[in-house]
């Protein structure tokens, strides 16, 4: 048959004594210029899957079953040489972090040619021709070749990967989250060009990804992975038009957009289950809203649910129905249920007014290291946030908004300007004052994983901050920790134990905690759900939407996710090179843009068709 | 680059300023002029006219930091501290307590000593690299496990005994060596040759595991996968991409020894009677002779800066993304 073809694949990986199955009986193919999607969220098995394909699976994993053949010849069967002529050649893969997937002491030509030597028998001035040839199919300049890749932007890079991957002229290509690392500007000109070339190349393409909007722009068929399995396996049309799976259907409820403004967005309760545990039924039955007796004794098959969609539950049997239907049934489904708005007493008051705030980097240059000019990483900006109010800040990566947030939380000098929190001045606070004040604003970073000292009990970080900055004797601190564990939806035995316990929700959850532990004005939210799943960061969003309602805080969200910003923000400030370039209320802004860039941003973002 | 080397020559200054005070007042501290000369004349002569002359005859009548007898700039400049210290920076060594000119005695002891560090340098980072390429190759498998162990043994057993063992063994035993001494000419290699063998054997545990680990970090980066990705066979992997990103971290503790190569080293020219600058200044050490000591701290201090400017010059070599400037 033409295209990849994938049966019954399963990996192992023995870790620590146990045996671990991260990709368990996955079937699924791809026709000879289709692009199939493998949707799904972290730890699922996507990219172990891809990586067995190649096979390049890491040290300590092997493929304990199953059959890959590409064009009808047996992948798995091949001796390592051959598999070398395949690799790279007739199958190929891009990654998702172009910073760190070029080798950095080589040029883009040299990378390139590698390529063309091993599999095209190129050298010398025909391979670079022919390389010159491929960067400028990918978009690039010629001149690029010479470049290095420290040289290059994030989406260059992710283009001369490309060119160097196309270097085997492949008949599959595999692409592992190929533009989560980038923009969304970015992201969208790198999918656009993927799409061209595999049509331009009647090339099959494996899109890996956890986007839904980025699978519904570009898959022809969709497959979805849950805890090593896929559940779903549909054309695009139909699975967007109605999905099947009780998993599916829950990822598509858990976003956020505009339109659920105010509502408690969706959750999916409990964790997928561990990769070395012995699942009786159906993997997804404990977290699953249509769950019944069978889902927990019997593992579900794969049923054709309509024609051509496929999905690995007990209700998609056509006999099967579950005891009580009611809870698919739109007319029945309960309201969502809304999360009360603040109170209004007190909301007019405002707690962050920051004017004409500049922070210049200076450049120096020559022997005596002399200023010869400023980067103006942000440069006269003025925003203010009332009690009880979401700011969003977008823009993509170097726009400045993290630069801007340290200069308001005066963790770094401004150049110029004024920042006000509850009414005070902070740019003339020192020592004491200034201490005292940082309890009335905190920030939460975007990485749980590195932003928790690793060697703290949770316990001990919650406490820090309370011990420095409120007159809370220890006994009323260790209540308040409490509290605040309860807050955040964590357990009460959490103070004990170390970060590296948690998920990333979890330590996301001790993140909120520690900023609240010492009842701040302001929080600044630096892009807090980024490193999150879907379903983590609905639980996340929801319990920021319900502090606010519960404290009145004022919310600086910095972000480069749109949807995000118009379930969240009331309002909507737009930074572009340190400057913010349209403000509004967010129905306004994101419906009707004014600005050039904004109008840009929008049209990017991926999920509206093609 | 040319800024960036000016800076770092005037970055030098206060660095040798600061090692030669110290020096000096540590020696100080222990030692007073009077000491010294008790050592050097011997208990029997000592009678208090003897120091005093063996004081002047040597320099060291004169106060530490400050003279009160002098006029004008000679109260600074007529003392123990420029005479004795400050001189080195026109690299003045002077002569040593004994009378001899430690100049003359450095150039003519430096060539042995470079005769065996060089070669110990350039076999032992061959044999080092390759090493721990082959572990690497090889790994996972019971080959690479049984190298580990093998180099955790080696680094376990006393230098010394390496010293020891290979005097026995190939001196005393196989009779291939003398086991020790030096004849300068071109009979030299029959000296030089056990000494080099020794070294080399006597580090391979330690720096093999560490380059070892060094390629292991690398290998488990992104860009190997892609390497791999690519279809490339698993040597090209290495030589072109591992080798080629691990030689930074590899050339931070390789080049900076280079400028001190022609110092020597103390336990093996010691050992094996090579009249070369290691032996040089052990013997000075225990013959308290502060002149050659300071000579040799001197010159080590100039050469380790000389060594950190040329690791970073290296690093543009390896490294594009490396300007200096």
């Amino acid at each position: 048959m033409k295209g990849l073809s994938v049966e019954n694949l399963s990996v192992e990986i023995a870790a620590g004594g146990r045996l671990l199955k991260p990709v368990d009986d996955v079937s699924f193919s791809i026709g000879a210029d289709e692009c199939v999607a493998l949707l799904g969220e972290s730890g699922c098995g996507k990219s172990i899957t891809a990586l067995a394909l190649m096979r390049l699976l890491p040290e300590g994993a092997r493929v304990a079953a199953g059959r890959v053949s590409l064009q009808g010849e047996a992948l798995f069967d091949l001796p390592e040489a051959a598999m070398g002529e395949v690799r790279g050649g007739r199958l190929a893969m891009i990654f998702q972090e172009p910073q760190t997937s070029l080798n950095p002491v080589m040029t883009v030509a040299e990378q390139i040619n590698e390529a063309l030597a091993a599999h095209r028998k190129l050298r010398g001035d025909a391979a670079l021709a022919e390389a010159g040839r491929l960067l400028e199919a990918v978009g690039l300049e010629r001149d690029r070749l010479t470049a290095y890749p420290f040289q290059l932007s994030g989406g260059q890079r992710q283009r001369a990967l490309i060119a160097m991957m196309l270097a085997g002229e492949p008949e599959v290509l595999i692409a592992d989250e190929p533009t989560t690392a980038l923009d969304v500007t970015v992201q969208a000109q790198i999918l656009a060009l993927l799409r061209d070339l595999q049509r331009q190349r009647g090339m099959g393409l494996l899109l890996i990804t956890h986007d839904l909007d980025v699978a519904k722009d570009m898959a022809d068929r969709v497959a979805v992975m849950y805890a090593g399995q896929i559940v779903e396996w549909a054309s695009r049309d139909s699975l967007y038009a109605q999905p099947r799976h009780p998993y599916t259907e829950k990822l598509f409820a858990v976003l956020p957009r505009l339109e659920r403004r105010g509502e408690r967005l969706d959750s999916l309760p409990g964790r997928v289950p561990p990769p070395d545990a012995r699942v009786a039924g159906c993997r997804f039955a404990e977290r699953c809203p249509a769950v019944f007796a069978r889902c927990r004794e019997e593992a579900p098959a794969f049923h054709e649910a309509a024609p051509g969609h496929f999905a690995r539950c007990h209700l998609a049997e056509p006999q099967t129905s579950r005891p009580d239907a009611a809870w698919r049934n739109p007319g029945s489904a309960r309201e969502p249920s809304r999360i009360p708005p603040a109170p209004a007493s007190g909301l007019q008051s405002e707690v962050l007014s920051v004017r004409d705030l500049a922070v210049h980097f200076p450049v120096r240059k020559g022997l005596l290291r002399r200023t010869v000019d400023h980067f103006k990483a942000v440069d006269g900006v003025s925003l203010a946030i009332k009690a009880g109010e979401t700011l969003a800040l977008v823009g993509e990566s170097g726009c400045g908004k993290s630069t801007l947030a340290r200069a308001i939380l005066r963790l770094l000098e401004p150049t110029r300007g004024e920042v006000r929190v509850a009414g005070e001045a902070i740019g003339g606070l020192s020592g004491e004052a200034l201490r005292r004040k940082r309890a009335e604003m905190q920030i939460v970073f975007q990485d749980p994983f590195s932003s928790l000292n690793p060697r703290m009990r949770i316990g001990e970080i919650l406490e820090e901050g309370m011990a420095a900055l409120l007159p809370l004797a220890a006994p009323a601190r260790r209540a308040r920790i409490t509290q605040l564990l309860d807050q955040v939806g964590l357990p009460l035995d959490a103070a004990g134990r170390y970060p590296h316990e948690f998920s990333g929700g979890q330590r996301q959850r001790v993140a909120i905690a520690r900023a609240l532990a010492v009842q701040p004005k302001l929080l600044i939210l630096d892009e807090p759900t980024s490193a999150l799943d879907v379903s983590v960061q609905a639980q996340i969003l929801n319990l920021l939407a319900e502090l606010q309602a519960e404290y009145g805080l004022a919310y600086l969200f910095i972000t480069h996710n749109l949807p995000v910003v118009g379930y969240l923000a009331q309002r909507v400030a737009v930074m572009r090179a340190g400057r913010i370039v349209e403000e509004g209320a967010a129905e306004t802004l994101l419906t009707a843009p004014r600005h050039e860039y904004t109008r840009l941003l929008l049209d990017s973002a991926p999920g509206r068709g093609r | 680059m040319l800024d960036y080397l000016i800076r770092r020559v005037l970055y030098a200054i206060p660095i040798l300023l600061g090692v030669n005070l110290l020096t000096f007042a540590l020696f100080f501290m222990v030692n007073t002029p009077d000491d010294m000369a008790r050592i050097h004349l011997g208990a029997k002569h000592v009678t208090a006219e003897a120091i005093t002359r063996w004081k002047s005859e040597h320099g060291y009548d004169r106060p530490l930091f400050f003279n009160e007898q002098a006029a004008g700039v000679a109260k600074a400049a007529d003392t123990l501290f420029v005479e004795k210290s400050l001189k080195l920076f026109a690299l003045d060594f002077g002569a040593a307590d004994d009378g001899r000119d430690i100049a003359r005695e450095i150039k003519t002891r430096m060539w042995p000593s470079l005769a065996i560090a060089l070669p110990t340098f350039l076999i032992g980072l061959l044999a080092y690299i390759s090493f721990a390429l082959l572990l690497v190759f090889f790994r996972g498998t019971r080959l690479d496990t049984a190298g580990v162990v093998l180099c955790v043994a080696l680094m376990s057993i006393s230098g010394l005994f390496y010293v020891i063992g290979g005097q026995y063994l190939m001196g005393k035993l196989w009779h291939w060596f003398p086991i020790s001494g030096y004849q300068p000419g071109l009979d030299a290699w029959k000296f030089l040759l056990m000494p080099v063998l020794v070294s080399v054997v006597a580090s391979i545990g330690d720096s093999a595991r560490f380059y070892r680990a060094l390629f292991f970090e690398e290998i488990a980066k992104d860009y190997v996968r892609t390497a791999r990705a690519k279809g490339l066979s698993e040597l090209r992997v290495l030589f072109r991409h591992v080798l080629g990103n691990a030689m930074i971290p590899i050339l931070t503790g390789v080049v900076v020894v280079i400028p001190r190569l022609f110092m020597g080293s103390l336990i093996i020219e010691s050992f094996f009677g090579i009249p070369g600058l290691g032996s040089y200044t052990i013997d000075a050490i225990q013959a308290q002779d502060f002149a050659i000591v300071r000579s040799m701290v001197f010159l080590g201090s100039l050469l380790y800066i000389l060594g950190l400017v040329l690791t970073d010059l290296s690093y543009t070599l390896v490294d594009p993304r490396v300007r200096l400037e």
